[in-house]
């Protein structure tokens, strides 16, 4: 998979690896940004306060 | 790795083994795949780790003192008119020495969405709470997360019986004193949050504080309380002097 992306990525080492870089931030930014807080809520972590339900 | 490998292979090998070492190949290859995918899903759920326990009480923080900061510049804009309670941005403010954690702003609700900012959120159900400044017996009751978008109870374990509870409105201090702590009970348990928490050993109407949060710290299976009963209230003066619990 990482070695697909790898050898479909343009340019020489240094591009790529630069590349790999900045779509690595890309992901991570995604993650923190959309993914993770859509997914909080769904987990069981982080309730605080009693309820009766 | 496999797949380069494979290829060059597929090129000088006979025709022969061709089919049979291709076959190889794709399994080696769709093995790799999944074990790829593990430790993608590995880094992912390391990077949550990282996001609960670190980004949400950047992002808390962050919030929490915009908000802090508008309600302290409310309350100096509005220094003449009487008493005018902006519930909006936020009540006033929990000081808690034995948390180590300096103020804590207070706002209206316990929802996600308020809890979140980094402030502690006071009850508006099940039990409604009781507002310091309404004068009346009752019970003030508020939530704040243990860890995560802030962690503003996160030290509520250091708290002991004895231990000062001061609120800062615009016009007064409110000092409490802890003088019960539960540090388990189940989350359905809103008995904890009646005006008077008979489950604290309190029977007569009072003024009480109840903090909830949730324990063991990184999980949400039990609830924490603690409970303060009001010991004074002071006037705040001119130059906003600290009661002495907090000096």
């Amino acid at each position: 998979m990482y070695g697909w992306i790898w050898r479909h990525l343009p340019g020489n080492v240094w591009v790529k690896a630069l590349l790999s870089v900045v779509l690595t931030v890309a992901v991570v930014y995604v993650l923190f940004q959309y993914v993770f807080p859509w997914a909080e809520p769904l987990l069981p972590f982080n309730d605080v306060t009693v309820n009766d339900q | 790795m496999a797949v380069t490998t494979d290829g060059t292979e597929e090129q000088t090998d006979t025709s022969e083994t061709a089919p049979k070492r291709r076959r190889m190949g794709r399994i080696a290859m769709a093995v790799s795949v999944f074990g790829e995918l593990l430790i993608t899903a590995g880094v992912v759920l390391g990077l949550f780790v990282v996001y609960s326990l670190w980004w949400t009480n950047v992002l808390a923080d962050r919030e929490a003192g915009e908000e802090a900061d508008k309600v302290r510049d409310n309350w100096e804009a509005a220094d003449s008119s009487p008493g005018a309670l902006d519930t909006k941005d936020g009540i006033g403010f929990l000081h808690v020495p034995a948390m180590e954690n300096g103020e804590v702003l207070v706002k209206k609700g316990t929802s996600a969405d308020v809890l979140d900012g980094g402030v502690a959120g006071y009850y508006t159900s099940p039990v409604k709470a009781t507002l310091p400044t309404s004068d009346k017996d009752g019970n003030f009751t508020l939530a704040a997360h243990r860890d995560g978008h802030g962690a503003k109870f996160h030290n509520i374990d250091k708290l002991e019986k004895g231990d000062p509870i001061v609120f800062e409105t615009r016009d007064s201090w409110y000092v409490y004193k802890v003088y019960e702590t539960l540090s388990e009970t189940s989350k359905y348990n809103v008995k904890v949050l009646s005006s008077i928490p008979r489950e604290s050993g309190k029977k007569k109407a009072g003024k009480y504080i109840t903090l909830t949060t949730c324990t063991p710290v990184y999980t949400s299976r039990h609830r924490y309380i603690v409970w303060g009963e009001l010991e004074r209230v002071e006037r705040v003066n001119a130059e906003r002097t600290l009661p002495k619990e907090l000096r």
